[in-house]
């Protein structure tokens, strides 16, 4: 992918000085090195420690021993997370697929230059990333609340009331239209800059075979998108199975409807920091990982199959 | 723009006027939905707290209170809103910062160097984006506050700096914008790597870089999981958090109505401010820095 474009170093055969067998190799490692360090101190040691800490067990009597899978074992039959994993893949399931379509017809509406106030309306779709996901579901959440919500007042208005948005069967619903406004724009942006990456010898080739607006992105837009739009599924599956912020934040206003479980994340964090089971929280985190990767990975595989055939 | 429109059939005019129009009404009301709540946050900033329940939410009542909340807000627990706003910045410019200069180092290392492992560790750290952040948070909050690193602003700077993505952008887009004729001009001349990095690439890679730089600190910014878990003291909250906090705070104070609640929305307002302007200045830079890193993907 990209590593393979390294190989041209022309040897100019200068003098290597003060004993610098490969010079270019060894400067090389040192370029790479600041991140790396930060990478393995922030990254790989703590994953390898928490794969340690997840086979052990605080007892208030004789302290932490090791268990084995033990907490695996009871993560795996724990009702209470493989709800929560249930209810994030239903998320996934069904805001995903509206949020790319979504993203992917602003990108293809904007990118045939048809739309008047083109570049407003691209910034106004996309200017929700730029506000904290926090921020995002204190503003929806007041936006949905009876109180001073101008949905419940429009249909006050009207004599009718307003759907309970965060009642327990839109609940889902109103994080996904929360995480939906956050993030459409974000992958209409990469959608967009990989479709003005499209050779223009493409587009005229297509015109003089005589192909329509419709035919042009079907048969050579679309195709063209397929690394971008994978890239934003795998950011959406990752994105889908990690929800935490929205429902941590409309906790406060439906405390009755989100539970401390309500997506797996919410899960491990509350068993860490409220429960105190840091063991476990662990092993929870780990099975969490190992879904979101499979899933990416059966994503990946079906998607190279098909484009295969 | 594309290619359609140097064909022209007898009709495409007209056809393609009302093409135009359907899709430029459905493009505006797709951007009014996603203008909405900042649009609403605006109007509601502007309110007392007796219109804010009293008047329509969508539009402007009477009095016209934005200074007056905003003061309130800045104010309220001795400034602590304006800390929060100091810290988040903090945060976010340092990793920004650290994060798009690492990230520019290794992308160059990984790019134009051959050296063993290089693929291996280029993999490794693109496989990490995989690993879900309680994952990681877990086990950094444990081992920080064994080093009493953890309530301090390093825990939320150290692990900020690290950005996968960014590693994957830099490294395309050093790929593209750094031909390997100018390194070798640079090492005919005698200067060493570091000096042909810093004095040379540096500057060609300016696009890839104020796009790393834009994201990492829209991350950092946003960030609401690792000072979450990682800070206890309230001086050292960013701004999301301790929005966060006021909101609890206001709920459980008795549904909306806690006297706190204009000021967490006032305070949402100011704090998305920044980070819509730094995009809109930045536009040209983080556009072209991604259509960069489209073409590779």
């Amino acid at each position: 992918m990209t590593a393979t474009a390294t190989a041209h170093k022309t040897r100019t055969g200068a003098p290597e000085r003060r004993g610098r067998p490969n010079r270019s190799g060894r400067a090389g490692y040192l370029f790479v090195a600041p991140f790396m360090i930060v990478f393995a101190a922030l990254f790989l040691v703590p994953l390898v420690y928490a794969a340690y800490f997840s086979f052990f067990r605080e007892q208030l009597v004789g302290g932490t021993v090791f268990v084995g899978f033990e907490n695996y074992t009871r993560a795996f039959g724990d009702a209470e997370l493989w709800t929560g994993i249930g209810r994030v893949g239903l998320f996934f399931l069904i805001q995903v697929p509206f949020m790319l379509v979504a993203a992917l017809f602003f990108a293809l509406a904007l990118d045939t230059g048809l739309v008047r106030l083109g570049r407003f309306v691209r910034l106004s779709i996309f200017v929700p990333y730029a506000v904290p996901g926090v921020i995002a579901a204190l503003m929806w959440g007041y936006l949905y609340g009876p109180d001073f919500g101008p949905f419940a007042q429009l249909a006050e208005k009207v004599g009718a009331s307003a759907p309970d948005f965060l009642g327990a069967d839109l609940m889902l619903g109103s994080i996904a239209n929360i995480v939906f406004w956050e993030f459409t724009g974000y992958n209409m942006v990469i959608l967009f800059a990989a479709l003005r990456a499209v050779p223009s010898e493409l587009y005229e080739a297509a015109a003089v075979d005589g192909a329509g607006p419709w035919r042009t992105a079907w048969s050579i837009k679309i195709p063209a998108l397929r690394g971008a739009l994978m890239v934003c599924l795998i950011f959406s599956v990752i994105g889908s199975f990690q929800l935490f912020n929205e429902p941590n934040l409309l906790q406060g206003l439906a405390p009755t409807v989100i539970d401390s479980s309500y997506t797996p994340n919410l899960y491990a964090y509350n068993l860490a920091f409220v429960g105190q089971e840091y063991n476990y929280a662990a092993a929870v985190s780990f099975i969490l990982g190992l879904v979101i990767l499979v899933g990416s990975y059966v994503f990946m595989f079906l998607t190279n199959r098909r484009s295969r055939s | 723009m594309t290619a359609e429109t140097t064909i022209k059939r007898p009709r495409a005019g007209r056809i393609k006027g009302g093409r135009r129009t359907i899709l430029t009404i459905g493009m505006l009301a797709a951007a009014a939905y996603f203008l909405l709540p900042l649009f609403w946050v605006l109007v509601a900033s502007s309110k007392t707290s007796a219109d804010l329940f009293s008047t329509f939410g969508l539009w402007f009542s009477g009095d016209f209170a934005l200074f007056d909340n905003i003061g309130e807000t800045v104010t309220y627990d001795g400034n602590v809103f304006l800390r929060w706003m100091g810290n988040t910045l903090l945060y976010a410019v340092t990793a920004a910062g650290g994060g798009a200069l690492l990230a520019s180092l290794a992308g160059y290392g990984f790019a134009k160097y051959r050296f063993k492992g290089n693929r291996a560790m280029f993999m490794t750290v693109l496989g990490a984006v995989m690993v879900p952040t309680t994952a990681l948070a877990i086990p950094t909050y444990l081992l920080f506050s064994r080093l009493g690193l953890a309530d301090t602003p390093w825990a939320i700077i150290l692990p900020s700096l690290i950005n996968p993505f960014g590693l994957f952008l830099m490294t395309v887009y050093v790929q593209s914008a750094v031909p390997d004729s100018l390194l070798e001009a640079g090492r005919i001349d005698g200067a060493g790597e570091f000096r042909i990095f810093f004095q040379v690439t540096l500057r060609l890679l300016a696009p890839g870089f104020a796009t790393v730089l834009l994201f990492t600190l829209v991350n950092t910014w946003n960030n609401y999981f690792l000072p979450l878990i990682m800070l206890n003291d309230p001086d050292l909250y960013p701004i999301t958090v301790g929005l966060a906090r006021w909101q609890g705070q206001a709920a459980a104070a008795g549904g909306a109505s806690g006297d706190l609640v204009p000021l967490v929305i006032t305070g949402s307002l100011l704090s998305v401010i920044p980070l819509i302007i730094a995009f809109l200045f930045l536009q040209r830079y983080w556009q072209s820095g991604l259509v960069t890193g489209a073409v590779k993907q």
